[in-house]
């Protein structure tokens, strides 16, 4: 950048141009192409304000029309009407367990591959196979990973993941969608992490080597407190992805809105068993869904809608925070 | 001295880190190769079984499935015979009308975002542009299901265009049009981020040469900026296209459920007639994957869905080695 600056440009910051002001920026003196690409640049970038807007206010006025105090506590029930079919507490437990049990996955293997890349590396052609790996894995639909996830957990060395029925492997548990999920959030906890370590200075680095750390303690007392607000970020936006799956979820969680446990261990049951999501909940309410309770989808979708919001602003006020190094 | 010589071969902690962090990046490239290889080996007998013709434009595919799983089900030979035109001309259909239609406006959008937004519009863009990009697809389609859907079946779609293909396909709203307009609404987002980007990267000497020589504001961006940062805007369009062969759900739900190829030579009804995507017909015969015949049919799906975002991705690293060596991010 530095380079590129010839002697005549002033000192003052570049992003404040002089002629911001002057007649020639009023658009009046432009030609006819030039005022109409700018009028598009402005039409287009209003309307998409207006867009968002839409979308996420119909859903809040909607959620807001239809959610009840007992849909939190009540689980889904099959019925016909509005009133039989229950809230949506497995869905939303559901999706607490499942977003756990897949950063739980996600979360170390992102930040070990983060950082394998970022301080090691070594073999370079190890590095880029897996840089081009991750970026493939960002890449892939969600729908493949869950096929190949009813591949894997009907394996019978995989049985005790899932529900059993005389030898044959159901394959349909949490566990099972708890591991293509984090196939999912992965990339994103890596490219973030990987960002974060990389805008360290090398002299941050250098510091630490000098006083005799070795790169191991450098990295886990040096680096990544640094790296932190990345880290966070990495974190949140694969639980944001995770929770707004539905393809995994319904094809690998099962098509029970209820918990639905397998074997009589207590906790370990639920977690073999099938249930539900916010996600699938919606899909199946909707009126292309199952259970068509549009007003039941619409209360779920807002509290998804929620969660996503609140993550939203979780990952700007840990962004804000992570702007040390510059 | 020899004795000393052997523990001296113990690996030092930090060695012992880097072998388990590449262990486990090895382990994790094996697992990624694991998936591409089964899913791959789980496809062939359906490919195997229909050649190239597993492409070809050839009868019902809703019907076929159909056949493949009765045949199953009454424990007859196993039936192979799909031939998946109509589902891939729909993938190709929407996700390119949406792949255009978003690249336009994210362009647009980028534009104004990075150079000609006053501050406080950019202030509400920037987050809002990050907000609807972490939608959860479902709540796309439960707007598009209850919104977009029936809007365009009692307002686009006149009795007289349902009559007139009545005898083939029934048009409810449920439709290519529903498809294509809230796809390209799902991966804009994408695409204004990665163009924003590329455009905020272009060195500003550029520009103020160009305004230095009396361009107006406009042209200097248009001719200039949006040239400099191409490569992003091939990766942004990269990124977007492989998200959008993906979406499953949202298209499911608001697609219609059939698996019909919509005809250009229909004239306007074309844009209201309902199909199905390749990711949505994964989803929608999931609940058949018990046959072995029908998983093979599946996997081959799937199977075309994994080789176009491997394409893709080629595409996006080749297309980031020219920016590399300017020493552009994007």
């Amino acid at each position: 950048m530095s380079a590129a600056a010839p002697p005549a440009a002033p000192v003052p910051p570049p992003t404040e141009p002089a002629q911001r002001r002057s007649a020639r920026d009023s658009s009046a003196s432009w030609r006819l192409s030039d005022r109409i690409g700018l009028a598009f640049a402005w039409t287009l970038g209003i309307g998409f304000l207006i867009v968002t807007a839409a979308i996420v206010l119909y859903m809040m006025v909607q959620g807001l029309r239809f959610i009840r105090p007992a849909l939190f506590v009540t689980s889904p029930a099959a019925g016909f009407s509005e009133s039989e079919t229950g809230g949506f507490l497995d869905p939303l437990l559901g999706t607490i367990v499942v977003a756990a049990m897949a950063m739980a996955i996600a979360f170390p293997l992102g930040l070990a591959i983060a950082v394998w890349l970022s301080e090691y590396g070594r073999p370079s052609a190890l590095a880029r196979a897996t840089e081009s790996t991750v970026e493939m894995l960002a890449g892939t639909p969600s729908i493949v990973f869950a096929l190949f996830g009813t591949l894997l957990f009907e394996q019978g060395a995989l049985a005790l993941f899932s529900r059993t029925n005389d030898g044959v492997v159901y394959g349909r548990s949490f566990f099972a969608a708890a591991a293509m999920l984090s196939l999912v959030a992965l990339p994103l906890v890596v490219a973030n992490v990987r960002e974060g370590l990389q805008a360290i200075p090398g002299h941050v680095r250098e510091a630490s080597y000098a006083v005799g750390k070795t790169k191991l303690t450098t990295t886990r007392r040096v680096l990544l407190p640094a790296a932190r607000p990345s880290v966070v970020t990495g974190a949140m936006l694969g639980v944001g992805r995770i929770i707004g799956d539905t393809a995994i979820i319904v094809l690998l969680l099962g098509a029970t809105l209820r918990f639905n446990p397998a074997g009589d261990v207590p906790l370990l049951s639920e977690l073999r068993g099938t249930g539900s999501t916010l996600t699938s909940f919606v899909y199946a309410n909707a009126p292309t869904g199952e259970a068509n309770q549009p007003t039941k989808a619409y209360a779920a979708g807002f509290v998804l809608l929620s969660m996503v919001l609140l993550l939203n602003v979780a990952v700007d006020v840990a962004a804000r925070r992570g702007r040390r190094w510059r | 001295m020899a004795r000393e010589a052997r523990p001296a071969r113990r690996l030092l902690p930090d060695q012992r880190a880097e072998l388990v962090l590449g262990a486990l990046v090895c382990a994790v490239l094996l697992f990624v190769l694991l998936i591409v290889v089964f899913v791959f080996k789980e496809a062939w007998p359906s490919f195997s079984h229909n050649g190239l013709s597993w492409f070809a434009d050839d009868g019902n595919v809703d019907a076929q499935v159909q056949a493949i799983f009765t045949a199953e089900a009454n424990r007859a030979e196993p039936v192979y015979t799909f031939h998946a035109w109509p589902i891939i001309w729909g993938t190709v259909l929407i996700t390119g009308g949406a792949v255009v239609l978003s690249f336009i406006a994210a362009l647009f959008v980028a534009v104004f975002v990075v150079e000609f937004a006053p501050d406080w519009v950019r202030a509400i863009l920037e987050p809002v542009v990050r907000l609807l990009a972490s939608v959860p697809s479902v709540i796309f389609g439960l707007v598009g299901v209850l919104v977009v859907v029936p809007f365009i079946g009692e307002h686009v779609i006149t009795d007289e265009q349902r009559r007139s293909v009545s005898y083939i396909v029934s048009l409810s709203g449920y439709s290519l049009l529903a498809g294509v307009l809230i796809l390209s609404v799902m991966i804009a987002p994408l695409m204004v981020a990665v163009f924003s980007d590329g455009l905020r990267a272009v060195p500003r000497g550029w520009l103020e040469g160009s305004l230095g020589l009396g361009i107006n504001r406009w042209r200097t961006f248009w001719k200039i900026g949006v040239r400099t940062a191409r490569p992003a805007l091939v990766a942004g369009t990269v990124l977007a296209t492989a998200r959008a062969l993906g979406e499953a759900v949202m298209l499911a739900m608001v697609t219609g459920g059939v698996a019909f190829a919509p005809n250009p030579a229909d004239g306007l009804i074309f844009f209201v007639e309902p199909t199905r995507p390749l990711a949505a017909t994964i989803l929608q015969t999931s609940e058949e994957l018990t046959a072995p015949a029908m998983r093979h049919t599946i996997f081959a799906m799937a199977a075309v869905l994994l080789f176009s975002a491997l394409m893709l991705s080629l595409v996006g690293w080749a297309v980031k080695q020219p920016m590399k060596k300017y020493g552009v991010r994007a």
